[in-house]
C-alpha cells in the first residue's frame, strides 16, 4: 500500500512517521475565538468508526472531525468498553497519548487539541503508527475542538476515568486568567465528565500555573487530592514529565514541575456542611 | 483583542437594540413592560398605573433593560440589563429593595422560589447569586454582593430558569447548550454538581420554561432555540425526549440558496392550567400554541394565532386568568431621541380546564378597550397610545431586532478565505482601538 504513494515531504522517509516542522503552529491559540470545526451535537454523534476503525468498523456517513452525520454503529466486542475512558486536554502533539496507547491497550483515549496544524500533525502521527505496529495504536485518537466550551458535547456524565492537563497554556497577566483551562467554574464541568473515583492529572513548569491550579483543585468540593501512597502506586504519574514533548523540553533545560493530582469524589452531603 | 460579539466597546447600533418584555403576575395583579431603559408598571388590582419609587432620583434604568420577571408567587420583581444594575422589588409597594451591581452588563435574571435568592447572569457567561434577608429590606441603598455560582464558558448566558421544585437552575447559552445545575441550600459556595446537560439544540438557545405538571413528577423542560425548534426535555437525565420543529410548521423557514434561514422562537410561555405552550417566533406574525402532552411526551402544534397585520411577539407573558399578553417593540428605533416604542394586546378565551378533551380554545385578541383596565392600561405600559404613524413603524422595530438577536448570538461564519483573509490583517501588536 505504502510503496504506492508519492514521495510526501511531510512524512519522513526514515521513521514514516510526519515531520514537525511541516505542521509548526503557534504555542499559542485562542480560545475565546469562535471556530469553526464542527462540533458533535451530542456524545452519541461522535462518530467512534472514524476515530478508532479497527474497534467500530462500519458504514457510515460523518464530517472530517469524526462526528456522525448518519446513522450508529454497534460496538465491537473486542473492546472493555464502548466509551472513551482518557482524555488529553491540549494533546499538543500527541507524546502522551502515544505513551498511553500501549500501557493501557484496551482503553479508549482520545487528545483534544485546539491548533488545527497540530491536529492534523497528530492525526498523521496516529496513522502512521497504525501501519508501522499492526493492532497497536488503534485505541487512540485526536479531534480539533475547543475543550472549554464542548466537553460535554463529546462525553456522557461520569464516563470518563482519567483527564490530563499537562502543560497548559499559563495566560500570565491576571486579565487573561479566565482564559485558563484549570478554573474553578470549568472543574464543575471536569467534575461532570469523570466518573466517581477518576481522575484529574495536571502539571505545569510555570510555579504561579501550577499554584493556582492546586488551589482550584483544592478548593472544590468535588474533588480531593490523591495520597503519595496513591502517587507511587500509579504509573501513569511518571509519564506526566517524560511522555510529552513539553515535559522533555523542560527536563532538558532543567526546569521544576509542579503537579495536582485529584481524585474525583462524590459530593458531600449538604447536612454535613 | 477581538473578543466576538462580548467585547465591550463594539458600538455597532444594531446590537444595541434591545426587544420590548412584558411580565405578568401569576394572579395577575399586576403588569410590567420593560422598553429599552423605561420601566412601566400597572397595577390591575388597584387600577392604576404604578409609580416606581427608588432612592436613586434618577431613571430607574440607564440603560436597555434585558430581563424582567415577577417571582416568589408574585411577591417579588426583578429588572435587569445593559447598565449593569439589577433591581429587585417588592410588589407590595413596588419599593426598590435592592440594588445590585454587575462587573458586565446582564442577560437574564430568576428568582427562586421561595424569594431567598436572586440570580442573574452576565453577557460573560457567569451567573450570580445574591439573597435577600427577609423581603422588607432595610438597606435599599446598601450594594448587595453578589458572588459567582457557575459560568458557561464565554457565552452569552440567554436564560436562567429555576426548576418548579427548586432542586435546579437551569441556564442555557448561546452555544446552543442547557445546563441543569442542582442549586444548593448554600449557594454562596458554588453550585458545582452538574445534574445534566441538555444537548440537542443547532443553534443558540433562546428561552427556557416548564410545562404544567399537576400529575406527573416533575423534570420536564421546554426550550426554545434558533433552530427554529421547540424541544421538551427530561432535565435529570439530560434526555431529548421530542422536538417540535415550530418554523417549518408555520412555514416561515426560507431559504434562499444554500442559506437557510431559521426564524429563531423568542420567547415561551405555559399556561397555567392545561397543556397548552404559546410560542412567539420571529416573522411569526401572531403567536402559535403547542400542545404538550406529557404522557406521551410529545409537542404538538395546536394553533397558529395569526394577528392579521403587523405583530411579531417579542416577549409574552401569562396569567392565572388564562390570558395571554404579549408584547412587541424595541429601543431606540425612531431615532438619537432614545425613544422606544412598544405595542400590548391581550389574547383571551382560552379554556383553563385540565382537561385535554374539553372543547376547541378558541383565543380571541381583546380589543384594546376589553383588556383588564382598559386603555389605560395600555397607555401606561407602552407610555402612550399609538399613532398610525408609530404602528407602521412597529415592522422596522421588529426587524431591528431581529437583527440584533442574530448579531449577537449567531456565530458569524466566514469562508475560508476570508478567514485567512482577517489573519493576515491581525497584528498581535495592534494599539488598542
Amino acid at each position: 500500500m505504502s510503496e504506492n504513494k508519492k514521495p510526501n515531504p511531510k512524512i519522513s522517509n526514515a521513521t514514516r512517521l510526519p515531520r514537525k516542522r511541516f505542521y509548526r503552529a503557534r504555542a499559542h491559540s485562542n480560545p475565546l475565538s469562535d471556530s469553526h470545526f464542527p462540533v458533535p451535537v451530542t456524545p452519541l454523534h461522535v462518530d467512534y468508526s472514524f476515530h478508532y476503525p479497527h474497534f467500530f468498523p462500519s458504514k457510515k456517513t460523518s464530517d472530517d472531525n469524526g462526528n456522525v452525520t448518519g446513522i450508529h454503529q454497534a460496538p465491537s466486542p473486542s473492546v472493555c468498553s464502548r466509551k472513551i475512558q482518557f482524555a488529553d486536554i491540549g494533546c499538543g502533539f500527541g507524546g502522551l497519548l502515544v505513551s498511553l496507547a500501549t500501557l493501557f491497550p484496551k482503553t479508549l483515549m482520545i487528545g483534544m487539541e485546539l491548533r488545527d496544524k497540530v491536529t492534523e500533525y497528530v492525526r498523521e502521527r496516529i496513522l502512521a503508527l497504525r501501519e508501522a505496529n499492526p493492532e497497536q495504536y488503534q485505541n487512540i485518537s485526536v479531534v480539533r475542538t475547543n475543550s472549554m466550551k464542548y466537553i460535554p458535547n463529546f462525553f456522557e456524565k461520569g464516563t470518563l476515568l482519567k483527564m490530563f492537563f499537562l502543560f497548559p497554556d499559563p495566560h500570565f497577566k491576571e486579565k487573561n486568567h479566565r482564559r485558563r483551562v484549570i478554573s474553578p467554574h470549568l472543574l464543575d464541568e471536569y467534575a461532570y465528565t469523570l466518573e466517581v473515583g477518576g481522575i484529574i492529572y495536571t502539571i505545569t513548569d510555570v510555579e504561579d500555573l501550577g499554584e493556582w491550579m492546586k488551589t482550584c483543585l483544592e478548593d472544590h468540593p468535588l474533588f480531593e487530592a490523591l495520597t503519595e501512597e496513591e502517587l507511587k502506586a500509579d504509573p501513569v504519574v511518571k509519564l506526566l514529565c517524560s511522555a510529552t514533548e513539553e515535559g522533555q523540553k523542560v527536563a532538558r533545560n532543567g526546569g521544576q514541575t509542579f503537579q495536582a493530582i485529584y481524585r474525583r469524589i462524590a459530593a458531600p452531603r449538604e447536612d454535613s456542611e | 483583542m477581538a473578543e466576538t460579539a462580548i467585547e465591550e466597546g463594539e458600538t455597532n447600533k444594531e446590537m444595541e437594540v434591545a426587544p420590548a418584555l412584558i411580565a405578568v403576575h401569576p394572579l395577575e395583579k399586576s403588569v410590567a413592560v420593560a422598553a429599552g431603559a423605561e420601566l412601566r408598571v400597572f397595577d390591575l388590582e388597584g387600577d392604576s398605573p404604578v409609580s416606581l419609587l427608588d432612592d436613586s432620583g434618577g431613571p430607574l434604568h440607564a440603560d436597555s433593560i434585558r430581563a424582567i420577571r415577577f417571582g416568589a408567587k408574585g411577591r417579588l420583581f426583578a429588572s435587569a440589563g445593559d447598565d449593569k444594575l439589577v433591581k429587585i422589588w417588592t410588589t407590595d409597594s413596588w419599593r426598590c429593595l435592592h440594588t445590585v451591581c454587575s462587573e458586565k452588563r446582564v442577560s437574564a435574571v430568576a428568582i427562586s422560589n421561595d424569594g431567598l435568592f436572586v440570580c442573574f447572569a452576565d453577557k460573560f457567561g457567569v451567573v450570580w447569586v445574591v439573597s435577600l434577608d427577609g423581603e422588607e429590606g432595610n438597606q435599599p441603598l446598601v450594594n448587595k454582593k453578589a458572588a459567582p455560582i457557575l459560568a458557561h464558558y464565554c457565552s452569552i448566558i440567554t436564560s436562567l430558569e429555576f426548576s418548579p421544585d427548586g432542586r435546579f437552575i437551569i441556564s442555557a447559552d448561546r452555544d446552543f447548550k442547557i445546563r441543569v445545575t442542582i442549586f444548593p441550600k448554600k449557594p454562596f459556595k458554588g453550585a458545582h454538581e452538574i445534574q445534566s446537560f441538555c444537548l440537542g439544540h443547532t443553534e443558540f438557545v433562546s428561552c427556557l420554561a416548564f410545562p404544567c405538571t399537576p400529575d406527573y413528577s416533575q423534570g420536564f423542560l421546554l426550550s426554545g432555540g434558533g433552530d427554529s425548534t421547540v424541544r421538551l426535555w427530561d432535565m435529570t437525565s439530560g434526555s431529548l425526549l421530542h422536538t417540535c420543529e415550530v418554523g417549518v410548521q408555520a412555514e416561515l423557514v426560507e431559504s434562499n440558496g444554500d442559506e437557510v434561514c431559521h426564524p429563531a422562537v423568542t420567547a415561551i410561555c405555559t399556561f397555567p392550567v392545561g397543556s397548552l405552550i404559546a410560542v412567539a417566533i420571529q416573522s411569526l406574525h401572531g403567536v402559535m400554541l403547542l400542545n404538550c402532552d406529557l404522557s406521551s411526551r410529545i409537542l404538538s402544534v395546536a394553533k397558529v394565532v395569526s394577528m392579521g397585520d403587523i405583530f411579531i411577539a417579542t416577549s409574552l407573558g401569562v396569567s392565572s386568568a388564562g390570558r395571554l399578553w404579549m408584547i412587541t417593540g424595541a429601543s431606540n428605533i425612531l431615532g438619537p431621541n432614545f425613544t422606544s416604542l412598544a405595542r400590548v394586546k391581550v389574547l383571551a378565551g382560552f379554556q383553563m380546564s385540565s382537561n385535554p378533551e374539553s372543547s376547541e380554545n378558541e383565543p380571541v385578541m381583546l380589543e384594546d378597550t376589553d383588556i383588564p383596565g382598559g386603555e389605560k392600561v395600555l397607555e401606561k405600559l407602552q407610555g402612550s397610545l399609538l399613532s398610525a404613524k408609530e404602528e407602521k413603524a412597529l415592522a422596522a422595530a421588529t426587524e431591528a431586532v431581529k437583527m440584533a438577536m442574530r448579531n449577537l448570538l449567531i456565530k458569524k461564519q466566514y469562508s475560508e478565505d476570508r478567514r485567512e483573509l482577517r489573519k493576515k490583517s491581525r497584528n498581535d501588536r495592534k494599539l488598542k482601538q
